[in-house]
């Protein structure tokens, strides 16, 4: 039976920062930026990270599928929120997955990525199991560093298993080289790297081809059948050369997406793949290649599947949901480089009770509300004594989840006196179709834009509140504007 | 059968401190300084006292827990003293335990005590607190002035009306406000202010400015309560008895079900209907002489004044710019200068309202005294946000009427 890919998904966060506005801050002191001074990068909002973008991803993966049938999920990242708390756990949890699975977080690598993607093939293959792959990364970048330039931040998601697959996989290889181009060590927050030009001749030009070889020969697919190669690297013209020199068309290199969102990390291999199977007939072949202390490389091609599979925003989706960010300061500040006076109201304590999560997980962390059995109000929170005025029932309550249900504004404020470290906070009432409703804070909300009574709004898996003394983060679900309600708001706008 | 309260009990002293940033004085201080006052309005004996209720309601910043910092500040004898605690309601809570201490029979004299000192905080604004330990896992980031600016939003949508007139309304109340607080010895900002000062102010929470907001000061207000019986055998005279106190609690319906549309208050309508019945008025446009609402923000006191049923719904804009409310209007609203000059001394904000309420009908409002003389005054004390509320009203008035 085939072995492959079921479904893709990815996410982008909105704000795209302008890297002339990074080259601009810095010119003063590294006027060498500059060569890197083109396009925009994706950046995280303040309340997001790997966990958060990963949901987002698997969620728009798992459209229109039957979640039950996710039997395993491995998260891959190189920035993981948590360094002793399972991140993949978080993500099944948030997608309200059944507990009898295997969760695993695959790190340590910029090619953690396609080494999840390949655990994920050998887990699937000849099992009938389907393995839920999210990978993710925000990394964190020294000031007027060349990564800060060029790095991204986003997440993509593959549903791997056995069947009725969008792409099956062909092959695969893996070489392991203990050749360190950069590295970062459990004391310290940034990388550090070495020559580029050395990474380059060295590394890429060297290991790479001996891993896309090996590939291919066991496959027996000739080099010019490749009609995709995805390979993540942000130094220009190295895909291509190594393309020329594998054999491969010039034609199959792979839009890096340096231009529009930065590379990704450990996850960019999966992102260009997801964003090629956007875009692949029934019959491409995908070459897929990790760079990282050796290099995966993974064949896929493209089924028949593939020209019926539901559209989702998946990564060209989400790069058209953009705002352009032209405020450097704001980046500094949210990522911490800067020491910012944030006042007294920024230090109310935000401790979690442990205890107190575990039993209001389904609430916090998979907005599972109730619905009435005797009068079929659907409520938020879920409570013993129904909410509805005119039942008051006991103990009535089903479960009901409200995730993916489309709310609409009743009354909103944006709030410039409570702590937010993106003020001011916008947040309102919300009324969920065919009923249940919530204060809520909202995200993604542009202050030029910002929002209106009726308009129609999505959940998103979001950080709640980050508590530093304790280093812990609580997640909820926050409103944003769906994807309709942001289009006739940009055409109201003149946009 | 419920008789309710209605002139069961009197009012037999007030006392009220003045408001502001009270640097240099504890709250046993603010006690102490509303206490002397009461007591010396009462012409009693402390050990009169039978007992004592302390409304407070953010004690971390400053007494702490209990009643014990009453009675200790007080040196009250050995009396039960009991803390409540109901949001910004807290003060009104007092003076209800201990008017139904009185009304039951329990007591022949009872005291109630509001104080809150705010002032201790480092910022401006109301200190930002935790929840609770499951609110603050799903509650929106919310302050005060962005929940309440909420009505106004939700307020603009139901009934049509343009934004800027419903600024402009509020922009009224606030001048109002600042207008009447300008004549009152103990309000925190004595300032007059314009319109233009109003609307163009810097934005708290959109779409309320830093003039729709009331202040935040320290400050404590006291009541000695006893029956009309013992007022009159004490030598009281021109008593003002209590008509009538009721309270509604928000029960998730408007935070919860999709029936509430943000724009009013469900608890202060289900509290006014009980208590006009309970005072026995049944038009109270035309009955009530003058009413301190809970305006912590303007647009709180817009829609209260609809909410309380003195103006008919999506109407209140045109009482407000009528100048139906001023203090030469027909029904004067915050003729002290209401939380907007007050500030909002938490526990102590309900009974600052019934002194105003008492010194009035007493005929001692000094420059602020209203010409025509009231003979019913309601106080209305709002605890909470909109959504999820704490509503407690107040009607006294002279004996006999």
């Amino acid at each position: 039976m085939n072995t492959g890919i079921l479904a893709y998904g990815g996410y982008i966060p909105q704000s795209r920062l302008q890297r002339s506005e990074i080259a601009k801050a810095h010119n003063w002191f590294a006027p060498g930026l500059q060569g890197l001074a083109k396009g925009e990068r994706a950046i995280a909002s303040w309340d997001e990270d790997t966990v958060t973008m990963s949901v987002e991803a698997a969620r728009d993966c798992l459209t229109g599928l039957d979640r039950d049938a996710v039997s395993a999920v491995y998260m891959a990242s190189t920035t993981f929120p948590f360094q002793d708390r399972q991140n993949a756990g978080i993500v099944a949890d948030a997608l309200s997955l059944q507990s009898g699975i295997m969760t695993l977080d695959v790190g340590s690598s910029q090619r953690a990525g396609t080494s999840g993607l390949s655990i994920a093939m050998q887990n699937s293959a000849g099992s009938g199991k389907s393995t839920l792959l999210v990978t993710s990364d925000k990394r964190r970048t020294k000031a007027a560093s060349p990564l800060e330039m060029t790095s991204g931040d986003g997440a993509a998601a593959l549903l791997i298993g056995e069947g009725d697959v969008i792409a099956r996989l062909l092959g695969s290889h893996t070489e392991s080289v203990d050749f360190v181009d950069h590295y970062r060590d459990e004391n310290n927050s940034y990388d550090y790297g070495w020559e580029e030009r050395w990474v380059r001749d060295e590394g890429y030009m060297k290991i790479v081809p001996t891993a896309v070889n090996a590939l291919l020969e066991s496959s027996g697919v000739k080099a010019d059948d490749i009609t995709t190669f995805c390979f993540p690297v942000a130094m220009g013209r190295v895909a291509g050369t190594l393309a020329k020199n594998l054999g491969i068309p010039g034609s199959a290199v792979a839009d890096n997406l340096q231009a529009n969102c930065g590379e990704i990390g450990a996850a960019h291999a999966v992102v260009m793949l997801v964003h090629a199977l956007e875009q692949a007939k029934p019959g491409d072949k995908i070459l897929v290649a990790g760079f990282g202390q050796g290099c995966d490389a993974l064949l896929f091609e493209a089924t028949d599947a593939l020209a019926s599979f539901p559209a989702r925003r998946g990564i060209s989706g989400h790069l058209a949901r953009r705002r352009e960010e032209t405020n450097y300061l704001r980046f500094v500040t949210q990522n911490n480089l800067l020491n910012v006076e944030r006042g007294i109201r920024g230090e109310v304590d935000k401790v979690t009770g442990l205890s107190t999560l575990y039993r209001n997980k389904h609430m916090a962390q998979r907005f599972i509300g109730g619905i009435c059995k005797t009068c079929g109000t659907p409520q938020f929170p879920k409570t013993k004594i129904c909410v509805a005025p005119d039942c008051g029932e006991v103990g009535t309550q089903d479960d009901y989840p409200f995730a993916d249900k489309i709310s609409h504004i009743q009354s909103y404020t944006a709030d410039k006196l409570t702590y937010s470290p993106d003020p001011p906070a916008y947040y309102g009432m919300i009324n969920f179709e065919g009923g249940g409703r919530l204060m809520n804070d909202f995200c993604d909300i542009a202050p030029d834009f910002g929002v209106e009574v009726g308009m129609s709004m999505r959940l998103m898996f979001r950080v709640k509140d980050y508590d530093n003394n304790r280093g812990f983060r609580r997640y909820f679900w926050k409103a944003t504007p769906t994807d309709e309600a942001l289009a006739s708001q940009k055409k109201s706008k003149g946009e | 059968m419920a008789t309710g309260i209605k002139d069961k009990v009197a009012i037999l002293g007030m006392g009220c401190s003045n408001f502001g940033e009270r640097w240099n004085d504890n709250a046993e201080d603010l006690m102490v300084e509303a206490f002397v006052e009461a007591i010396d309005d009462a012409g009693i004996e402390k050990d009169q006292i039978d007992a004592a209720w302390l409304g407070t309601g953010i004690e971390e910043q400053h007494v702490g827990k209990s009643a014990v910092p009453l009675s200790m500040a007080l040196r009250l004898p050995y009396i039960p003293v009991t803390r409540v605690e109901n949001y910004c309601a807290s003060g009104s809570e007092s003076f209800r335990g201990a008017v139904y201490a009185v009304a039951s029979g329990a007591c022949d004299i009872a005291l109630a005590m509001g104080v809150e000192k705010l002032k201790d905080t480092g910022y401006g604004g109301l200190p930002q607190r935790n929840r609770g330990s499951v609110n603050d896992m799903l509650w929106a980031n919310t302050s005060a002035p962005g929940s309440f600016a909420q009505l106004a939003t939700a307020y603009t949508a139901k009934f049509g009306v343009d934004a800027k007139d419903l600024k402009r309304a509020m922009a009224h109340i606030s001048i109002k406000s600042h207008d009447n607080g300008s004549k009152n010895p103990k309000a925190h900002l004595r300032n007059k202010i314009t319109e233009d000062k109003v609307m163009n102010a810097p934005m708290i929470a959109d779409p309320l400015g830093l003039f729709d907001c009331c202040g935040v000061s320290d400050g404590a207000a006291c009541a000695i309560v006893t029956t009309p019986e013992i007022a009159k055998s004490l030598g009281k005279k021109d008593l003002v008895t209590i008509k009538a106190m009721q309270l509604a609690g928000s029960n998730g319906t408007e935070a919860q079900h999709n029936s509430w549309d943000g724009s009013y208050f469900a608890t202060t309508r289900h509290a006014a209907a009980r208590a006009y019945k309970e005072a026995g008025i049944d038009n109270p446009r035309k009955q009530i002489s003058l009413f301190d609402v809970h305006d912590c923000f303007s647009i709180t006191e817009l829609v209260t004044m609809e909410d309380l049923y003195i103006s008919e719904e999506g109407r209140a804009v045109n009482d407000i710019m009528d100048g139906f409310f001023d203090a030469d209007g027909e029904i004067p609203c915050q003729i002290d200068g209401g939380l907007k000059c007050f500030g909002h001394p938490i526990g102590a904000s309900g009974l600052r309202m019934i002194y105003e309420m008492y010194l009035q009908m007493n005929g001692r409002a000094g420059d602020r005294q209203r010409s025509n003389e009231p003979t019913i005054g309601m106080a209305h004390n709002l605890g909470g946000f909109p959504a999820q509320n704490i509503c407690s009203l107040t009607i006294v008035g002279k004996d006999g009427v």
